[in-house]
């Protein structure tokens, strides 16, 4: 046979593995709203960047007549390609054959991939759309699923791995998600759980759809296993690109600088910030008064507001926003908040993302419910997350930082590299009130008019310690800084850290409140 | 008719920068104004645990009902079986007393929480 001839047959049978599912599987997926998994990955990378692996790959099921039937590319479509120039890999299920469930050789694939990813240093992305394992194939998809956790847990803090959630994802498949460091849902589309609503139906008797089980919304909203919501997967999309902008390729590098450019000029610290430290203010729009271009990309917009986490340019480079928002629950801690800042925290730590602390809160948030949800345990992971990070770690304290939630909110006693305050800081063991109502307590009681001498009590409190310069006098903080000149101290201190180095004793890994 | 038109554009254009409004919220005496959030206003206010209640531990479905409204019973003793998760539990008597209600029949399905026997 000639090479043409040869070229024409390799041609034939691509073109035959190209389609998939076929048309009609391909229109199924169409009707529910869905772009097909190779039109995904194409939306991703850079034009003409994809190169596909494995397209020829078989599936491995023998019984129940499996042997007779092809599954092209068993159901998932694998390659390395380039986003903003730089490499990544990627794989994407493929939902129009056989409901791209996980078999033996599907599996094989992922993880071929995934140990490419690992060795060449490149983030990882994985499209999952997937009705779950194949039966058919029995314990061998269970295997298959195995080997794709072993190598997300492997290969976590050393690249970034980034899930997409375009589908269902349901029983075991759901825990590869949640061992990367990113998971995106799109409105409508994602859904993911445990156990679905039939079997909780035959189980349990009880009646939920799946939308309200596990869609988008309740990934972004209530459990927080979604980084990222969007409304389409084109925007979708455009997260993930945006997202990577932010970060370094692997572990050993720093994320890519960027040209620097100043804040928006209609984002001014002095119009945002009320100095009453009972008044509330979006923490973001501060955020935006002091980063390049005024862009803050939020992570888990929706997730436990009450504490904003994100990334942002500082002359160019890249840092790691942890910020209390006294717009949501006065900017309390929380179970949920204090779980999603101390995850934050250890991927910019594992990825040489600097981080910049912004502290207003009150404290932790009181009440049964949430010490019984264990805010003990989940509060002391932002703790231990501060006290671990050893990347350069810089805390603004805007107004409020009292008790617990002064230690844990990136204290200078937590390893801060730089501490400032802005003069309206009030850093104290408790508020003014609560202090007063203590310290006081004999003397408001056994006075004529209580009220009047508790109110007396709380301004002289508030006038001798509710300010930086107790904190400042004792080096806990170390300058004092107007509002306005943050953007300059922040700066100023990433330039003298850059080669930060912390040493630290030996040990194989510590033992986070997990 | 022209007058009141203007007069009632004056008000809309008065109405325009509305304030937003926040919530009340205590902390240690103090009161901030913020928005709550759905969770936190959707959290269940604690209830103290009532040991006269036999409540499921787990959802599922009994199996078989062992004891009658007035029965005296043992700690320790069967009361009844919940099949759930593919196993059948036991649930003992906490301690010696007299059954006041029985609120399950055979066969039923009953989620978490859910108060099966009431003692005296």
């Amino acid at each position: 046979m000639s090479i043409r001839s040869k070229s024409n047959d390799l041609k034939k049978r691509m073109n035959s593995a190209l389609q998939g599912g076929g048309q009609k599987a391909i229109a199924k997926q169409i009707a529910m709203g869905k772009m097909t998994a190779r039109e995904r990955i194409l939306a991703i990378v850079d034009d003409e960047s994809f190169h596909e692996y494995d397209l020829f790959v078989e599936h491995a099921g023998k019984d129940f007549d499996m042997d007779k039937k092809t599954l092209p590319g068993d159901g998932v479509i694998t390659g390395t390609g380039t986003v903003n120039g730089y490499p990544i890999c990627i794989y994407a299920q493929d939902f129009t054959v056989a409901g791209g469930s996980l078999g033996y050789m599907h599996a094989k694939k992922i993880t071929k991939i995934m140990d490419h990813a690992l060795k060449m240093k490149v983030p990882l992305i994985g499209i999952n759309d997937s009705g779950g394992a194949r039966i058919q194939e029995g314990v061998n998809s269970l295997a298959g699923y195995g080997e794709i956790f072993y190598r997300n847990t492997l290969a976590s803090g050393v690249i970034p791995q980034i899930s997409v959630i375009l589908g269902p994802c349901a029983g075991g498949a759901v825990y590869s998600p949640a061992l990367t460091d990113f998971v995106f849902v799109v409105d409508n589309i994602s859904k993911m759980f445990i156990t679905g609503p039939e079997v909780i139906k035959t189980v349990l008797g009880e009646e939920i759809s799946m939308e309200e089980l596990g869609g988008a919304r309740v990934h972004a909203e209530k459990t927080g296993n979604a980084h990222f919501f969007a409304h389409s997967e084109y925007e979708c999309f455009s997260q993930i690109i945006k997202l990577l902008h932010f970060i370094p390729w692997n572990n050993s590098k720093k994320a890519e600088p960027f040209e620097p450019t100043k804040p928006k000029r209609n984002y001014s610290i002095g119009n945002i910030f009320p100095t009453d430290p009972k008044e509330p203010y979006d923490i973001r729009d501060v955020i935006r008064a002091m980063v390049d271009s005024s862009d803050f990309f939020e992570v888990q917009e929706l997730f436990a507001p009450n504490i904003v986490i994100g990334f942002a340019r500082i002359e160019g480079d890249t840092v790691g926003f942890i910020a209390n928002q006294p717009l949501v629950l006065a900017g309390v801690l929380d179970v949920d908040s204090s779980d999603k800042a101390a995850r934050f925290i250890r991927f910019c730590n594992a990825f040489n993302i600097p981080l910049v602390t912004l502290v207003d809160l009150p404290g932790y948030l009181p009440g049964v419910d949430q010490e019984h949800a264990g805010v003990i345990r989940h509060g002391a992971k932002i703790l231990y997350a501060y006290s671990e990070a050893s990347v350069p770690k810089i805390t603004v304290i805007c107004r409020k930082a009292y008790g617990g939630g002064y230690i844990a909110m990136s204290s200078r006693h937590l390893r801060a590299d730089f501490v400032f305050a802005w003069p309206t800081a009030e850093i104290a063991v408790m508020g003014p009130e609560g202090a007063a109502n203590i310290i006081f307590r004999n003397e408001i009681k056994e006075a004529d008019n209580p009220e009047e001498v508790r109110q007396q009590k709380v301004l002289e409190y508030k006038e001798k310690f509710a300010n930086p310069y107790v904190a400042a006098a004792y080096g806990h903080v170390d300058a004092v800084i107007k509002p306005t000149e943050t953007r300059k101290f922040i700066s100023h201190a990433l330039s003298v850290a850059d080669n930060k180095m912390v040493n630290r004793p030996k040990k194989k890994h510590g033992i986070p409140p997990f | 008719m022209e007058k009141k038109k203007a007069k009632t554009t004056k008000k809309t254009k008065k109405q325009a920068p509305k304030k937003e409004k926040f919530d009340k919220f205590v902390i240690h005496t103090a009161v901030y104004e913020t928005k709550l959030t759905e969770k936190y206003k959707s959290r269940k206010p604690y209830e103290p645990v009532d040991p006269k209640l036999i409540v499921s531990q787990i959802p599922g479905t009994v199996r078989q009902i062992l004891v009658k409204k007035g029965q005296k019973m043992e700690e320790g003793e069967m009361l009844l079986e919940l099949e759930a998760m593919k196993m059948y539990n036991k649930i003992l008597a906490p301690f010696n007393g007299v059954i006041k209600t029985v609120h399950v029949k055979e066969g039923d399905k009953i989620p978490k929480d859910f108060i099966m026997l009431e003692f005296k």
